[in-house]
């Protein structure tokens, strides 16, 4: 009865055809890319299965995503606007439109550093293009990014801040960016991570650092003012022009306050530094990942 | 379009380290020092598995099975040889591995088939075929972490005999479920080796892999032994076991074959010398010689009959057939007489064996150690020749 059962309908689908490798040579990175691609599926069902998994079993579930940049709203309001006193006008749209995007870098980093390690009896048990695991978790901090701009939109149209429109053009190619930065660093750490599990200890730390270098909480203009002519060694952090055309375009200061008074031009060039760190990075990141593939069953 | 799988001189070995250095301090301690030592699990093994056939690996624990299996599936890479095939493959190295708890199994099918690299339309279409396989129909929107570790199995099979492999690796997964469901699966193994699929399959069960499998591959600390006939090969593994001190017949806890029973010769008297084959109703006769080196007087002689299928078709010994052996030692000639073989057309093993009266003690076992065959049958289905007639009329 079950056998006339499968004879009648239609050919089972199939599983993608896979030609087998053998240790004599490692796939190129666009052979590396295009498995990736046939994977694509695979990359949205992790993602959502990280979402998912994330805040089962809890009340608030994902308004918990935007309770973070809430508390750093308030807690950072407070202290710089009443405390510190900062002449930086409506501080709080300044601040939340560069830490949106950083938190968007910072949560996908340690997410794809520690992804690999996450999904060690996965790994060990099924084949499937290893990257995937990264790549899905930088995709569920791309979510989670999504979900604050609510935030940020909320408080704009609280404090009736408005946008520069012309600006806001920038945002997608700087959204890019900071995927190509991710997703290079991100394959490369998750890897070195099963190698080495200090990467995502010292990562915490460096991400630490990184956030204070990059001017989020305080603006651009005394970096400028304090290096000179040694400005551009400000741009060696490739987040920098990211998160400075998230400021110009959400923020849209006056000229003169926060941010140099430069056209879009100067913003879009300097994204054109962020593009390339990012090529390089899956270039390295994506080779190096290749060479470690074959051992991460084996040493997770 | 599938290949033969071609598994070329393979060599794994492993790094066991004392102990994983695992941090940067302990990697600068440990600098310069190899603190691991080498494990050869595979060592220069090359056969080839036909296409659309079904090849058996046994091999006792840490023979190296598993390992190929895992280099096969990819999910360990080879350090010598390679490996190359072409086509769909699926494997079932350990039930849902992809699963996660706190996902439902809904969802779970959803992420195992994308695991699997199908698209979600995909697994739309066989959705139905799953659930109703697993017989999970009623848990389905649970999330996993409740199912008992059976239930856990069984929608793990039920998902990778879904997808129609062109290759499907299975690693003695069947010992999951009940008996009605490792049944089902045998059928299902069943159907595929009909549609044309190439299985290579991991057993502890030489029963099992005799009854599956066209040809058996031997492994033996990490070398391959044999390779080619079933019987042949299970002969090579009993050996390898054998040399290992381990029991011959350690399934069903029976003491090792010891020795002071020999086979040293054995024949089957055909009725017809200018044929090879017999009809159901003519005389067989098996003859077996042993050198006894001990004198024994608790000793009984068996014989068993298999089909291809390694189904046992009958089993028997001089103490079932009625003869008491009070003492023997030396050279002894044991014969056994079939006035006929209600056997229907098909070739059968015979296999030998000589116990103590309670079976605890094995004096010698060989298996399979001659074929007969039936030439001439009914055209009858199964094994056995029934002697039946049929009456048909029409009541008023």
């Amino acid at each position: 009865m079950n056998e006339s059962q499968h004879e009648s309908r239609e050919p089972a689908p199939r599983p993608a055809p896979r030609r087998s490798v053998s240790n004599d040579e490692a796939p190129s990175i666009l052979q590396r890319l295009s498995a990736i691609w046939s994977y694509r599926e695979l990359l949205g069902n992790l993602t959502r299965k990280e979402l998912k998994v994330k805040y089962k079993n809890s009340v608030l579930g994902f308004l918990w995503s935007l309770l973070n940049p809430l508390l750093y709203l308030i807690v950072f309001s407070v202290v710089f606007q009443e405390i510190l006193r900062t002449d930086i006008p409506t501080y709080a749209i300044f601040l939340l439109s560069g830490l949106l995007v950083w938190n968007l870098f910072s949560t996908g980093l340690s997410a794809a550093t520690a992804s690999i390690v996450m999904n060690a009896s996965l790994v060990q048990k099924v084949w499937f293009p290893r990257e995937v695991l990264p790549l899905s978790s930088i995709g569920a901090a791309l979510v989670h990014f999504f979900l604050q701009t609510i935030v940020l939109a909320t408080s704009m149209v609280v404090l009736r801040h408005a946008p520069s429109p012309t600006a806001m053009l920038l945002i997608i190619p700087a959204v890019i960016c900071v995927l190509l930065i991710l997703s290079g660093l991100g394959v490369l750490l998750s890897a070195l991570n099963v190698k080495l599990r200090d990467i995502q200890h010292l990562l915490e730390l460096v991400l630490l650092a990184w956030f204070w270098f990059t001017p989020i909480v305080y603006e651009y203009l005394p970096i400028e003012e304090r290096l000179g002519s040694w400005s551009w060694l400000a741009f060696i952090n490739p987040v920098l022009p990211i998160v400075m055309v998230f400021q110009k375009a959400l923020y849209n200061p006056e000229p003169g306050v926060a941010l140099p008074d430069e056209d879009l031009l100067w913003y879009f060039r300097n994204l054109g530094f962020s593009a390339a760190a990012g090529i390089v990075l899956i270039i390295v990141g994506f080779t190096m990942f290749g060479r470690m593939e074959a051992d991460l069953a084996e040493e997770i | 379009m599938t290949t033969d799988i071609v598994i070329d001189s393979v060599t794994k070995e492993f790094r066991i380290h004392d102990q994983q250095a695992k941090s940067i301090k302990e990697r600068f301690i440990s600098m310069g020092r190899s603190s691991y030592s080498e494990f050869l699990a595979l060592d220069d093994v090359s056969f080839e598995v036909p296409r659309g056939s079904t090849v058996g690996l046994l091999g006792h624990n840490g023979s190296g099975k598993s390992t190929l299996l895992k280099c096969v599936a990819g999910t360990l890479r080879p350090n010598k040889g390679s490996i190359r095939f072409e086509g769909r493959l699926a494997a079932l190295l350990e039930l849902g591995a992809g699963f996660h708890p706190d996902l439902t199994g809904r969802e779970n099918i959803y992420l195992n088939g994308s695991i699997m690299g199908m698209s979600s339309r995909q697994v739309d279409r066989i959705f139905d075929d799953v659930v109703a396989f697993s017989e999970l129909s009623a848990f389905i929107d649970q999330q996993v972490k409740y199912y008992s570790s059976g239930m856990y199995s069984r929608l793990g099979f039920a998902m990778a005999v879904n997808v129609d492999p062109e290759i499907l690796l299975i690693d003695e997964v069947l010992a999951v479920g009940d008996e009605a469901f490792a049944r089902k699966c045998l059928d299902r193994i069943d159907q595929f080796q009909d549609a044309g699929t190439t299985i290579l399959f991991v057993s502890h069960s030489v029963e099992l892999a005799r009854e599956l499998c066209d040809q058996i591959a031997v492994l033996d600390a990490g070398r391959l032994v044999a390779f080619g006939d079933p019987n042949d090969a299970v002969r090579a593994y009993r050996a390898s076991l054998h040399e290992r001190g381990a029991s011959s017949a350690g399934d069903s806890g029976v003491i090792a074959a010891s020795g002071e029973v020999k086979l040293v010769e054995s024949s089957v008297e055909l009725p017809d010398e200018g044929r090879d084959w017999i009809r159901t109703d003519e005389i067989l006769k098996i003859h077996a010689t042993y050198e006894v080196a001990a004198r024994l007087d608790d000793i009984v002689f068996a014989v068993a009959f298999h089909d291809q299928r390694g189904t046992l078709v009958h089993s028997t010994n001089s103490t079932v057939m009625g003869t008491e052996i009070t003492e023997v030692h030396g050279r002894v000639r044991v014969t056994y007489s079939l006035a006929a073989v209600p056997l229907l057309f098909g070739s059968y093993d015979i296999s030998l064996g000589a116990h103590t009266r309670s079976g605890g003690y094995l004096y010698s076992q060989e298996d399979a150690v001659m074929r007969f065959d039936i030439g001439e049958s009914s055209d009858a289905e199964g094994i056995v020749e029934m002697p039946i007639t049929v009456a048909v009329r029409e009541s008023d």
